[in-house]
């Protein structure tokens, strides 16, 4: 997995509530079985005025000049700002490989959906929440300065605006360890795998039906 | 000391163990797999040079591409090119190792969350994963079951554990008595409504009191379906003898004596009286009317006898945005009367409400009666290959065809439209599936959420009408 330590990168506003994730990544796009190239379509029904279909080539597309990363002023934006309860609806990880793929590394928010929020982690992305005032004060700033960047220290769990001003964020532990040095958490998992096999011992013995039944 | 949530027991009995960081790794003794967010787990698996921890543990399905119509054919006559590979690709992983797999024409075969609990796969007291949402579902039975994204997925398969912490706990309790017409799909798109689409997030959400007590096991497996649609990644009901009986004689279930030791420590399942909830949303059931939802997200819902909200009511001004970004999405009017919409397809399937009850509910509506002129389409899609079977045998199919709906094969479907099954741009659909987002059921479509009842009654009338009137 990608290491998240700092970064500093262009933030975009976009401004509603519920993003889901059907609008992150649209279904027909959900069909390749691979990871990656997943960016192109990146919120794809906002992005361009036709319907997307997978593997197509997007250079000819029609694209709707009102959404935000469309606008020449957000090119190359790497922060995505957003409403609450962003990334809500079905699980599909698509939605963080297309944000990724498309060059998203931190999605700031105030509240997310959990599945979506634990997405990220697993792919080096990194949501922060911040409080509704301190969204609303980034959406404000971002609105009036032209090539406002933000800086996310993932060390200090610090938002540091142009101004220098520092708002903190809260991260657990674990994410923030594994997000710094880039652990692949399966492997940390498998450093537990005598508590495993106990437990499983003892799981056989007092539910013996559910072993060997599906086969 | 309180007592323990259903929550908090299923949780604490699958503790292996607390890291000191206060990550916890809980064992998962099922998972169910389909093809749309397993491909990169497997690949994952391969490329680190991993097997799964436990084959046992694992079922799979094909349900989210395929076709519905007439497939005897086979995998290979998939005509999207893109849908088949991503078919076989589940195929061939699970024959690669060994994981049983009910193939796309085999009778079991279904949408996982209706599959696995009709299987005996998914039993009262279990932890259970699966690549989807919606696995809320299974929380009907007693089991903790989580929706996970496919990194969770490889996860599951290589350690038979998942990392997490533990939830919140939320009772939603639901007394009185339902009214005639009233079914359980009208007690979650209310809850919903109530609590908001963000409400449960960080919770696990308990369903009590009379009104799941008295719902049968498809009933409650529609509400636990929807907990995510209020933010909440698992939806439960306590153990009782409606689950006893439904779980009782299914293919994976334990026989003679073991059948005899898991009821016995199935008892438990229940939150005991004095357990503490984090939160309590409380509701009384006979206030409760079917309801549909108008909007773009599952919490704009009203009931049928009211009106599309009007943006002006509100003071919030990112809700002012999204009420009049739907209602430009939904093509409505502020103030315009529920029973005014017009419909142009009907999909009544999908993992909320795809069961037998669910097909008997919305067969009983249109029995003698003929789809209205103005619907182009409207779709029956049984959840699974058995409950088409037993809809067969009790005659629904012939019922529905009678009136001019299309009996279908089983799979997700217009749901989410990955497979042919699709809403044109601008057509209003009434839907019994779960999600009402923009362009989820297809570019441009607009789905208002309802109970196989209320979509059956919307079909014969081609507009939205209080299903009691049809069957007073």
């Amino acid at each position: 997995m990608n290491k998240f330590t700092l970064h500093t990168g262009i933030a975009a506003p976009l401004d509603r509530a519920n993003v889901d994730t059907d609008m992150i990544i649209p279904k027909q796009f959900l069909k390749s079985i691979k990871r990656s190239g997943f960016g192109k379509n990146l919120f794809d029904e906002l992005r361009y005025l036709d319907e997307g279909q997978p593997d197509q080539d997007c250079a000819g597309r029609p694209l709707n000049e009102e959404f935000v990363l469309n606008l020449p002023r957000y090119k190359g934006t790497s922060v995505l700002l957003a409403r609450e309860n962003f990334g809500c609806g079905s699980s599909r990880e698509h939605a963080p490989w297309a944000l990724d793929d498309f060059g998203i590394r931190s999605v700031i928010a105030p509240s997310f959906a959990e599945i979506f929020y634990n997405n990220c982690f697993k792919n080096g992305l990194l949501p922060i929440i911040l409080s509704e005032e301190q969204v609303d004060q980034l959406f404000n700033e971002v609105a009036t300065t032209e090539g406002y960047e933000l800086t996310v220290d993932l060390e200090n769990q610090v938002v540091k605006t142009p101004s220098g001003e520092e708002m903190a964020f809260e991260i657990d532990d674990f994410r923030k360890h594994c997000l710094l040095n880039g652990l692949d958490d399966i492997g940390l998992t498998l450093q537990h795998a005598d508590d495993i096999k106990a437990y499983e011992e003892k799981r056989r013995q007092s539910a013996p039906w559910l072993f060997d039944a599906i086969k | 000391m309180a007592g323990k949530t259903l929550y908090d027991k299923l949780f604490e009995s699958h503790l292996v163990r607390t890291n000191d960081d206060g990550s916890s790794l809980i064992y998962i003794d099922r998972q169910v797999l389909h093809e749309v967010t397993s491909p990169q787990a497997f690949e994952g698996l391969r490329m680190a040079g991993r097997q799964p921890w436990r084959i046992d543990a694992n079922i799979a399905t094909p349900d989210h591409n395929v076709p519905t119509t007439e497939r005897s054919g086979g995998v290979d006559e998939i005509v999207d090119p893109v849908s088949k590979i991503q078919v076989k690709t589940l195929d061939s992983n699970c024959d690669e190792f060994g994981i049983l797999e009910f193939k796309m024409n085999d009778q079991r075969q279904g949408i996982v969350h209706v599959m696995a609990p009709e299987q005996g796969a998914i039993l009262p007291g279990v932890t259970a994963v699966c690549g989807d949402s919606h696995t809320a579902t299974l929380g009907a039975l007693g089991a903790l079951a989580h929706g996970v994204g496919t990194s969770e997925v490889e996860h599951v398969l290589a350690t038979q554990c998942l990392i997490t912490k533990k939830m919140k706990n939320m009772l939603v309790r639901v007394d009185g008595e339902l009214g005639i017409g009233v079914t359980p799909k009208d007690v979650v798109l209310h809850v919903i409504g109530v609590i908001g689409t963000a409400g449960g997030t960080g919770y696990a959400i308990e369903f009590g009191g009379d009104v799941f007590r008295n719902m049968s096991m498809e009933g409650r497996m529609t509400v636990c379906n929807m907990a995510i649609e209020a933010g909440a990644r698992v939806g439960l009901v306590s153990v009782d003898q409606i689950t006893l009986d439904y779980v009782e004689g299914r293919p994976f279930a334990p026989k003679g004596e073991q059948w005899d030791m898991a009821v016995a420590a199935w008892k438990d399942l229940v939150s005991d009286n004095d357990a503490e909830f984090d939160e309590v949303v409380e509701i009384n059931g006979a206030d409760i009317e079917p309801q549909v939802t108008w909007g773009t997200s599952p919490e704009m819902v009203v009931g049928v006898s009211a009106q599309v909200p009007n943006p002006a009511n509100e003071t919030d001004q990112v809700k002012i945005d999204g009420i009049n970004r739907a209602l430009e999405y939904m093509g409505l009017n502020a103030d315009q009367n529920i029973t005014d919409i017009k419909l142009d397809r009907v999909f009544i399937g999908s993992c909320t409400n795809s069961r037998i009850e669910d097909l008997r509910d919305a067969a009983k509506v249109v029995e003698g009666r003929k789809v209205a002129g103005n619907i182009i389409q409207a779709l029956v899609v049984p959840g699974s290959g058995l409950v088409k079977e037993q809809a067969e045998k009790e005659g629904l199919d012939k019922v529905f065809t009678a009136a001019g709906l299309e009996w279908r094969e089983p799979g997700c479907s217009m749901c989410l439209a990955m497979n042919p099954d699709k809403l044109g741009n601008g057509e209003h659909c009434a839907s019994t599936s779960n999600r009402n987002f923009e362009g989820r059921q297809g570019f441009g479509g607009r789905t208002h959420l309802v109970s196989p009842a209320m979509a059956a009654a919307a079909a014969v009338t081609g507009h939205f009408i209080d299903v009691r009137e049809l069957i007073k």
